[in-house]
């Protein structure tokens, strides 16, 4: 690894879940707990420090937030030279309830402006892993990554029999 | 016909004629005046988003209470059920109001189709059920009163799309049954409905249409080349709440290409359009059949005694 690139792992502020910025680059966690809506499925440990190394950079994931500058050019018009922002953490920007009552709304009033299609937390968070490990041949199956619970086997009927072909549902 | 009946009828379309000169401006106004309520809501589903997870469907079966599945909602082979010597793929139906459909596309590889009621902006179902069973409620959803439901199909006959299915758990009271946004349960208090809540990829965008519209006609212009530059549902039968983005053309994955923009309801307005006369003659009507009825009850008796001279009455009706 390059010194420039253990240089930079080590000034980015990288937080999935909790708030980050610069003065907390010290606590920057190498492991993150993505578990805010694990009820059928169980929290996924993300290595974080694994992550940063195999990124090329930080906007691969943090688009312009980490202030690395993005290619992206549905955002470079605007954020090509865009400052670091106070929070990098997915979810200061992607919600974790994209279709509540006050985001639809926001999102009404605001509808001629930018971001107004912005994905919720749970498909940033799909997009781009999916995204990423199907180019990188990494995993991609919902039980990969996050193991199902008792509940999510009753959600899905895991006990019905695969067999059966007697039924006409959905016929 | 009784003299009396006669005149009755007689004074009846007289009345009629009056009616409906009446309603020749309100007829006008009626119909194409209807462009939607303004703030209801809708959900956008973008078929290049859509991994075929069927856990939307899986969450539908949860939160309507519907049977257990023959499969378990994470069984992809599913997909490969075909009904009708292979023309026609699953379809919804009592014990499921939503299904995930797999096509095998030249262009894109497997894309994969959500199917469920679209919540038509003037929906057949509604204006063809003579009962009134069905309401188009302000926050969007077409939902349906059980209780009133004669079981009759007309609904399942004019539905474009092919959705309301019946149940005939009771084999003397079928009652339809289709998706209803969640309505009850969520759609009502503002949340989003069960199947947009559960879905990983966000291949569902649950907002106000009119958002939805700008949304979806942003992600075209945007996203070039992963799109077909139409959005389905915008327009067609005069504009659904549920709405279509993909990446191929809409025939390849199930949809009917030439639907046409104009609401089923059009089709038939000239017919809708006598029924402020059909109110008009209303009391003398059932008066005529009031007196039909006693008639025909005099004349059944009449006929009990008739069955026992066969052949007598012949001519008489
Ligand atoms: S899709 Fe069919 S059932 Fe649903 S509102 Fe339209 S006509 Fe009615
Ligand atoms: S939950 Fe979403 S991604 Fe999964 S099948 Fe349904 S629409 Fe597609």
């Amino acid at each position: 690894m390059s010194a420039k690139l253990i240089l930079t792992t080590l000034t980015m502020v990288l937080t999935f879940i909790t708030v980050g910025n610069l003065a907390q680059a010290a606590d920057m966690p190498d492991q993150v707990s993505i578990d805010a809506m694990s009820v059928l499925f169980e929290g996924v440990e993300f290595d974080h420090a694994m992550h940063t190394e195999l990124g090329e950079d930080c906007s691969a994931c943090h688009h312009h937030a980490t202030g690395t500058g993005t290619t992206d050019e549905r955002c470079v018009s605007c954020h090509a030279n865009s400052d670091e922002v106070a929070s990098v953490g997915c979810r200061s920007c992607h919600a974790s309830e994209p279709f509540s009552a006050e985001h639809i709304n926001r999102k009404s009033e605001e509808i001629y402006k930018f971001h107004i299609d912005m994905p919720g937390l749970k498909a940033a968070y799909h997009w781009n892993c999916i995204g990423c490990h199907e180019e990188m041949d990494g995993p991609t199956g919902c039980q990969d990554c996050h193991a199902r619970t008792p509940e999510g086997d009753a959600f899905y009927h895991s006990d019905a029999s695969s067999a059966s072909t007697s039924g006409k549902s959905g016929h | 016909m009784s003299g009396i009946s006669r005149r009755r009828f007689l004074a009846a379309s007289v009345a009629g004629c009056t009616a409906t000169a009446l309603a020749g401006p309100r007829k006008a106004l009626a119909s194409g005046s209807f462009t939607g309520y303004p703030d209801s809501m809708g959900v956008l589903v973008d078929l290049t988003r859509c991994i075929g997870c069927r856990s939307c469907e899986a969450a539908c079966n949860k939160e309507q209470q519907l049977p257990a599945p023959d499969r378990p909602f994470d069984d992809k082979s599913v997909f490969d059920e075909t009904f009708h010597g292979g023309t026609q793929k699953r379809r919804t139906d009592e014990n499921a109001y939503t299904v995930v459909n797999r096509y095998d596309t030249k262009d894109a590889g497997p894309v994969y189709r959500k199917v469920q009621c679209n919540h038509c902006s003037e929906p057949a179902c509604l204006s063809s059920c003579f009962v009134n069973a069905y309401t188009k409620t302000p926050e969007g959803a077409v939902i349906y009163k059980g209780n009133v439901c004669v079981g009759c199909r007309t609904c399942m006959v004019a539905c474009p799309f092919h959705v309301p299915a019946y149940s005939y758990s009771s084999a003397i009271d079928p009652v339809v049954k289709k998706c209803i946004f969640c309505y009850e349960t969520r759609l009502k208090k503002g949340l989003p409905p069960a199947c947009v809540d559960i879905c990983p990829q966000e291949a569902l965008t649950f907002g106000k249409r009119k958002d939805l519209i700008k949304i979806g006609q942003q992600r075209i212009q945007t996203n070039p080349g992963r799109y077909v530059n139409h959005l389905y549902g915008e327009k067609e039968l005069g504009g659904t709440s549920w709405m279509y983005l993909s990446s191929v053309p809409f025939e390849e994955v199930g949809f009917d290409p030439t639907p046409g923009n104009e609401p089923i309801i059009n089709h038939v307005k000239d017919f809708l359009g006598t029924v402020p006369m059909v109110l008009a003659i209303w009391p003398a009507m059932f008066t005529g059949f009031h007196l039909l009825a006693k008639k025909q009850a005099d004349h059944d008796d009449h006929e009990h005694d008739a069955e026992k001279q066969h052949g007598d009455e012949g001519g008489e009706q």
